[in-house]
């Protein structure tokens, strides 16, 4: 299985998106989530399942005007 | 009021594109604002730093969806933004073309009404089009964010006339100028026509000194709203002598 991580190609050992995050370093109560550009709420992380060619955001605040 | 909330200070700040994160914090407490906009971006490093920064701002944030180009992007980016910050706020950004900044106004609709169906409190970037303003209102949106001019353009207010019709056919709905100040005359303006708040971001981060020129602003912004609340005097074609005829002496 290969995922995308905020545009970066990657194999993830993990099988949910709440491991995903885990696995990548991500401070999980700080950053939001998105997966084929549809928002997955915090306490969804650990049930959504995570499949061939995802493409999962990582969000957190940023500089904005 | 802005869903509710009273603010004192009717300037709202931008917080990108400062020299380095310690003029935005000062930048900040020199204007005295109280809300502050704030984007959402792929988490890489100083993301810690910058969430400790805005925290310590004891600002509110308005979180915006910069960058959205479609309805979908900016629905799904408003729901990321309102977990993250833990606020109903958002300002609402669906870009039309890349070049202008435009808002798509079609696509703002549509968003909007998912938004406000969703419990979100929406702030509209939009245009002084009266009829897309009332097509905002109608999907929920009780503030409405007409530009002044293209993002970061600096132009000020390109349409005076626009907005100062818009505010005649929204008295009831907060009305804030949002992008296109360059000048702190021309946030002033825009108070003076009677709106409720200005919101800006390069004006400030560009100037050669942010943190004076956010003081600018601060005092500018609350100037305009003064002599708003103390009502202008009606425009004259012709001259009318301010000193009293009575008592002229014949020399």
């Amino acid at each position: 299985m290969r995922v995308e991580v905020n545009g970066e190609g990657m194999v993830p050992r993990a099988n949910t998106l709440a491991e995903l995050l885990l696995d990548c370093g991500f401070e999980t109560a700080a950053v939001a989530t998105a997966v084929n550009g549809q928002f997955v709420p915090r306490g969804a992380r650990v049930g959504h399942r995570l499949a061939d060619g995802d493409r999962i955001e990582v969000l957190s605040p940023m500089q904005g005007g | 009021m802005f869903y509710g909330v009273t603010l004192n200070s009717r300037l709202m700040l931008g917080t990108a594109q400062y020299p380095s994160p310690a003029i935005l914090q000062q930048a900040i407490a020199a204007s005295g604002v109280e809300v502050i906009t704030v984007s959402l971006r792929r988490e890489g490093r100083g993301g810690a730093d910058f969430r400790r920064l805005i925290a310590e701002t004891g600002c509110r944030i308005l979180p915006n969806t910069a960058g959205c180009h479609t309805a979908a992007e900016a629905v799904t980016t408003a729901h990321m933004a309102r977990e993250v910050f833990g606020t109903n706020w958002i300002k609402l950004e669906v870009i039309g073309h890349a070049d202008t900044l435009q808002p798509d106004p079609f696509a703002l609709v549509e968003a909007a009404r998912t938004l406000c169906a969703d419990g979100f409190e929406v702030f509209p970037y939009t245009t002084e089009d009266l009829i897309l303003g009332e097509k905002l209102v109608e999907a929920g949106c009780q503030v409405l964010m007409p530009w002044g001019a293209p993002i970061g353009s600096g132009q000020g207010l390109r349409s005076i006339e626009g907005l100062r019709s818009m505010r005649a056919h929204f008295p009831d709905i907060p009305l804030v100028v949002d992008a296109g100040i360059g000048a702190p005359s021309q946030a002033a303006q825009a108070m003076e026509l009677g709106y409720d708040a200005v919101l800006l971001n390069t004006a400030v981060a560009k100037a050669l000194d942010p943190v004076a020129m956010a003081g600018a602003f601060g005092q500018a912004v609350s100037a305009g709203q003064m002599a708003a609340e103390a009502g202008l005097m009606p425009r004259r074609d012709m001259a009318a002598a301010s000193t009293p005829i009575f008592g002229l002496a014949e020399l």
